[in-house]
C-alpha cells in the first residue's frame, strides 16, 4: 500500500500545490486516512538562504511552553528571522499538533559547519523535548503532513498557496506503527525529503547503523531511517550518489562477480563497508535533496535533485515519466496522467536501479 | 578401603535371549564395560557412561543403556551426581575433570526467543526463486569509503572517474555464516579434524586449529583454516602461522573461562607430539594468562607481531569466553588493531575442563553477544572488528538469532562432533573416544572414516544454510547483512523486563 507521486521542473519553474494535491488524490485508496504528506522545494523565496524550520507541538494546553523550549535552543546558535503558526484551514482535520514554523539563520561562527549543527539541534529537540519534534529542517522548503486524508491536508495546510519547482507527496498505510503526525511522511532532515511506500525488513539493522553516527530515531518508523542514511552516506561520507544508492538496494554478489576488475572492487568495498545501510524489504523510495551531491564522474551537483529508488527484487512500484522540462516518479502512472495527460516517456525503471533529476541551474 | 556409596548412574543390560555372544560388545566399547565370561556377557555398569557405542554396534540389537533409576533415597539436593562427584573427590582429593558443555539447567536464551515472519504487506521473499545472499566477510571494515576522481581518455574525450581510494583490511569470506571452532588435533584425533577440513572447504567456510598446531595433513586446506596462538604457544611457527588464512589469539574459552588448557599426557602420541612440538606422553599444559599479555598494550603488541610475521595479509582474531564485563574488553579489543572478536559462551564444549569451571563460571552467549554490540556500536568501533560469537550452538535458528542480536558469524564446535557420531557423553578427556572424535588411540581413530564423517559434517552445514536462507525470506530479507543487528525480527517470550532490556529486544506482541 502507500502512494507516492513527486515532480521537479529541470528548469526550476514554479508550480502551484494545488497540482501535486490533484495528482496524491489519485492515490488516495493507496492510503487508509491515517496520514498524508507534501513537501514543496523552492517555496519560501523570501528566506530561501535560510532554515525554515517546521515543528509540530503538541496541542496541549502546554503548546506555549514547549515552543519556548524549542526557541532556547535555537537561540543558542542563531537567530530566529520570523516565527508563526503554519496558516491552516480550520475545521477540516483535528488538530493534534499546532504546526510552527521558524525562519532561522545561524550565528556567523557556525556557518562552516551549520549542516552538522542543524542535524544535532533536530536530534536533540526530538530526543529532548517532550511535545515537540521538528518535521522539517531545510532551506528555501518546507514539510507539511498530518493524520488525514490526502485533500483534507491539503486544504489545511492551504497547499495551493505554496509554489514549487519541485514537490513530494505521500499517502499514508501504516502498518507497522499507530497513524499520527509524526508519522506521516514525508521524512525530513536538512534537505533531504524521503516518501516511502513499502515496509524496510531491515529496519532493526538500519536502526542500529545510524544510530552508531549519532542519528536518533525517535519516529518511530522505518522511513525515518532512510532520511537519516542519506544524510549520512551523501552530504557526511560524500559518496557518489550512484554509489550511496549502491549501498543502499546493493547489487548482487553475482553481478559484482561478473563485472570488471575495478567495479568488483569498488561493489565489494559497498557492501562491505556499508552493510548496515542495506535496505531490505519491499521499498519504493523517492527522496528530494538540496545537497550537493557528487556524482560518480566527480562532477557536485550543487542544487535540487529528485531520487527515485526500489528495492532490488522490486516488490513494490515505481513508474517515471518525463514531459518538457518536467519529471515525474510515482508508484502509479494514473497519478501522473491525472496531472499531465500527455507524456514524452513512461518507463519503469528496473528493480534496484534510480532515477535521478537534477535542476539545470542553481536556484 | 570405603566401598562406593553411590550406585552406577547407568544400567546396562544385556539380553540373553538375543545375545548371539559375538564379542563385539567388548571390543566397540573403550571403555571396559563388557567381559565375556563362559557363555554370558558380564556388564560393569560403573564403568559406563553412556557413548551408546555398544548399542549402536551390537548385531542383535541385544543391549540397552538406560538410567539407573534405583538408587537409593532420592533427594532434590543430594542428588546422586552430587554424591558422586563427592565420594569421587574424597577418594582422590583431586579436582574433578569433565568434557564437553555446561551441564547445568540454565535458561537457555535462544530458546526464548521467537522470530518473526513476513505477511502481506512485506512480502515473505521465496527462496528457491530469489537470490539469498549469506556470504560474510569476516574481518575489519573501514568507517567510510572514499574516492578520488581521475580524468581518464576514453575515445578521445577526457572524463573524470571515481575510482576507490580506500584501502580495505585484509577479510575472510565465508559462503556461510557457519564456521567450525577451535578444536585442537590432540583433544580430536587426525581423522575427524581431517573430516571438518573436507567439510569446510567443501562449503566455503573455516576451521579452528585450536592451540594445537596443524598437523602437515591438513596443510592442504590452509585457504580454509584459521590458526590458534593461545599461551601454551603450541605448534606455533612461522610456517604454521603461514599455513592459515586467519590468526586467533585466544585469551579465554566459554567452557573454562578464567583458566589454561590442559592436555592430557596419554593423548599426546607421537603426531601430536611433532604437531604440538612437545615430549610425548607429557601433559600439555597451557597457562592461565598469556605471560606476555597483562594489558590490551600487550595485546595489540602481539597481534601487530603476528600481523608482521605473516606479511599483514591475514585478520587476527581474539577469542575472549563472556563474562560479565566481555563488552568493555571486547571494545578494548576493536582498538587494538584485531579484526574480529570470538565471544564464546559458557555453553561452549571442551575437551577437558575442571567440572567446576565447566558448570559454573561464565555467561550465556546471547547476552554476550548483544551486550558486545551495544557498547561497540555506542563507541563508534562496531565497523573496526567483526563478531563471531560461539558457544552453544545448536541449530540454524541459533545461528540466526545470534546474528540478529549483533553477531557477523558463529563458530560451531559440539554439533560437527555430533554430526561425527559424538553422543555428547562427556568423557572426552579419558581419550577413550570409542567413536574415534576425541582419542588418539589408532585403533579407536581408525573407527572415523574421514570421508563419512566429512559428508555428514558438510550436510549439516549446508542444511542450516538452507533453513537460514529460508528464516531471511520468511521475514522478507535476502542479504544477510540486513539481518546484522536486526533486533527488531526478535521477540522475547518468558523473558523478563531486565532481560528483554539487556538483550535489546521487545516482547511479543509488542
Ligand atoms: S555385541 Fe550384542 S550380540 Fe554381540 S556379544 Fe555384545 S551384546 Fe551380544
Ligand atoms: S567426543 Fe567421544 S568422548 Fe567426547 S563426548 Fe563425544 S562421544 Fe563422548
Amino acid at each position: 500500500m502507500c502512494g507516492i507521486i513527486g515532480f521537479m521542473s529541470r528548469t526550476g519553474r514554479l508550480i502551484s500545490g494545488d497540482r501535486i494535491a490533484t495528482a496524491l488524490n489519485c492515490l488516495k485508496e493507496r492510503g487508509n486516512g491515517e496520514g498524508s504528506g507534501y513537501v514543496g522545494y523552492g517555496i519560501y523565496p523570501d528566506y530561501k538562504d535560510d532554515y525554515a524550520i517546521h515543528v509540530f507541538l503538541d496541542a496541549t494546553k502546554d503548546y506555549d511552553r514547549i515552543r519556548h523550549e524549542v526557541e532556547e535552543v535555537l537561540v543558542k546558535y542563531g537567530y530566529i528571522l520570523k516565527d508563526e503558526e503554519i496558516p491552516t484551514e480550520e475545521g477540516i482535520i483535528k488538530q493534534e499538533q499546532v504546526s510552527w514554523r521558524f525562519f532561522y539563520r545561524f550565528d556567523e561562527k557556525y556557518i562552516a559547519v551549520e549542516e552538522d549543527m542543524m542535524v544535532n539541534i533536530v536530534m536533540d529537540i526530538n530526543d529532548r523535548i517532550d511535545g515537540a519534534f521538528v518535521f522539517s529542517s531545510g532551506k528555501n522548503m518546507g514539510v507539511f503532513k498530518a493524520a488525514a486524508w490526502p485533500l483534507e491536508v491539503a486544504e489545511y495546510f492551504k497547499i495551493d498557496q505554496y509554489k514549487g519547482f519541485q514537490w513530494l507527496s505521500h499517502a499514508r498505510y501504516p502498518t507497522n506503527t499507530k497513524g499520527w503526525w509524526g508519522g506521516a511522511h514525508p521524512f525530513n532532515l536538512l534537505g533531504w525529503s524521503v516518501v516511502h511506500n513499502g515496509e524496510i525488513t531491515s529496519y532493526g539493522a538500519n536502526k542500529r547503523y545510524v544510530e552508531s553516527f549519532g542519528y536518533k530515531c525517535k519516529l518511530l518508523t522505518d522511513t525515518e531511517v532512510v532520511a537519516y542514511l542519506f544524510d549520512l552516506l551523501i552530504r557526511k561520507h560524500k559518496l557518489p550518489v550512484e554509489y550511496a544508492m549502491s549501498a543502499l538496494a546493493p547489487r548482487f554478489w553475482d553481478e559484482i562477480e561478473s563485472m570488471s576488475e575495478e567495479d568488483k572492487k569498488i561493489h565489494e568495498a559497498i557492501r562491505m563497508t556499508y552493510g548496515g545501510a542495506t535496505m531490505n524489504g519491499p521499498f519504493g523510495i523517492v527522496v528530494g535533496t538540496q545537497e550537493g551531491m557528487v556524482f560518480m564522474n566527480g562532477e557536485v551537483e550543487e542544487g535540487n535533485t529528485m531520487v527515485g529508488l526500489t528495492d532490488r527484487i522490486k516488490l513494490r512500484p515505481l513508474v517515471a515519466a518525463e514531459k518538457d522540462d518536467l519529471l515525474f516518479v510515482s508508484s502509479e502512472e494514473s497519478a501522473i496522467r491525472k496531472i499531465c495527460p500527455e507524456l514524452d516517456r513512461v518507463w519503469m525503471p528496473d528493480a534496484g536501479r534510480m532515477v535521478i533529476a537534477k535542476l539545470e541551474k542553481k536556484i | 578401603m570405603i566401598p562406593s556409596t553411590v550406585p552406577p548412574k547407568y544400567k546396562v543390560f544385556v539380553d540373553p535371549e538375543r545375545c548371539m555372544l559375538c564379542e563385539r560388545c567388548t571390543t566397540e566399547c573403550s571403555w571396559g564395560v563388557y567381559r565375556r565370561q563362559g557363555n554370558k556377557i558380564l556388564t560393569y555398569p560403573n564403568r559406563c557412561g553412556a557413548c551408546l557405542r555398544c548399542v549402536s554396534n551390537c548385531p542383535r540389537d541385544a543391549i540397552t543403556v538406560t538410567l539407573n533409576q534405583s538408587c537409593g533415597r532420592e533427594h532434590p539436593v543430594w542428588t546422586p551426581e552430587v554424591k558422586q562427584d563427592v565420594v569421587t573427590q574424597a577418594k582422590s582429593g583431586c579436582i574433578l575433570l569433565s568434557g564437553m558443555g555446561n551441564a547445568k539447567e540454565y535458561p537457555i536464551y535462544f530458546d526464548k526467543i521467537v522470530l518473526d515472519a513476513c505477511q502481506v504487506t512485506n512480502p515473505s521473499i521465496d527462496p528457491l526463486r530469489e537470490p539469498m545472499e549469506l556470504r560474510t566477510y569476516v574481518g575489519k571494515k573501514p568507517e567510510k569509503l572514499e574516492f578520488e576522481y581521475v580524468e581518464e581518455e576514453i575515445d578521445g574525450k577526457k572524463v573524470k572517474k571515481a575510482k576507490l581510494e580506500t584501502k580495505i583490511a585484509p577479510n575472510i569470506k565465508l559462503n556461510t555464516p557457519i564456521m567450525i571452532g577451535h578444536m585442537s588435533y590432540g583433544a580430536l584425533s587426525l581423522n575427524a579434524h581431517k573430516a571438518m577440513a573436507k567439510a569446510v572447504k567443501e562449503c566455503g567456510t573455516f576451521m579452528g586449529t585450536g592451540e594445537g598446531g596443524l598437523h602437515r595433513d591438513l596443510y592442504g586446506y590452509s585457504d580454509s583454516i584459521i590458526t590458534q596462538v593461545a599461551s601454551g604457544r603450541f605448534g606455533v611457527n612461522s610456517e604454521y602461522l603461514n599455513k592459515g588464512a586467519a590468526i586467533e589469539i585466544k585469551i579465554g574459552q566459554g567452557a573454562k573461562p578464567g583458566i589454561g588448557g590442559h592436555l592430557p599426557g596419554e593423548k599426546v602420541s607421537a603426531e601430536v607430539s611433532m604437531t604440538r612440538m612437545i615430549p610425548q606422553g607429557s601433559d600439555a599444559i597451557s597457562p592461565a594468562p598469556h605471560h606476555d599479555i597483562y594489558s590490551i598494550e600487550d595485546l595489540a603488541q602481539l597481534i601487530r607481531s603476528l600481523k608482521e610475521a605473516t606479511r599483514w595479509k591475514m585478520p587476527v582474531f581474539v577469542k575472549i569466553s563472556a563474562v560479565h564485563n566481555v563488552a568493555a574488553i571486547a571494545n578494548g579489543i576493536a582498538t587494538s588493531d584485531a579484526d574480529a572478536v570470538v565471544i564464546d559462551g559458557f555453553k561452549g564444549g571442551t575437551g577437558a575442563a575442571p567440572k567446576v569451571f565447566r558448570d559454573n563460571v561464565g555467561i550465556p552467549i546471547e547476552v554476550a553477544i548483544a551486550a558486545v554490540d551495544d557498547r561497540l556500536r555506542e563507541q563508534g568501533n562496531r565497523h573496526k572488528i567483526s563478531i563471531i560469537a560461539s558457544g552453544g550452538i545448536r541449530n540454524s535458528a541459533d545461528v540466526f538469532k545470534s546474528i540478529a542480536l549483533g553477531a557477523d558469524a558463529v563458530y560451531i564446535g559440539t554439533a560437527a562432533m555430533v554430526a561425527m557420531g559424538c553422543t555428547v557423553c562427556g568423557r572426552c578427556y579419558t581419550g577413550q573416544c570409542a567413536w574415534g572424535i576425541a582419542t588418539q588411540k589408532p585403533e579407536l581413530v581408525k573407527r572415523l572414516e574421514v570421508d563419512d564423517a566429512a559428508r555428514r559434517v558438510a550436510n549439516l552445514i549446508h542444511a542450516w544454510t538452507h533453513e537460514i536462507q529460508e528464516l531471511l525470506g520468511a521475514a522478507g530479507i535476502n542479504s544477510i547483512e540486513s539481518l546484522r543487528g536486526n533486533r527488531d525480527r526478535l521477540r522475547g517470550v518468558g523473558l523478563s523486563e531486565i532481560e528483554l532490556n539487556t538483550l535489546g529486544i521487545k516482547q511479543a506482541g509488542m
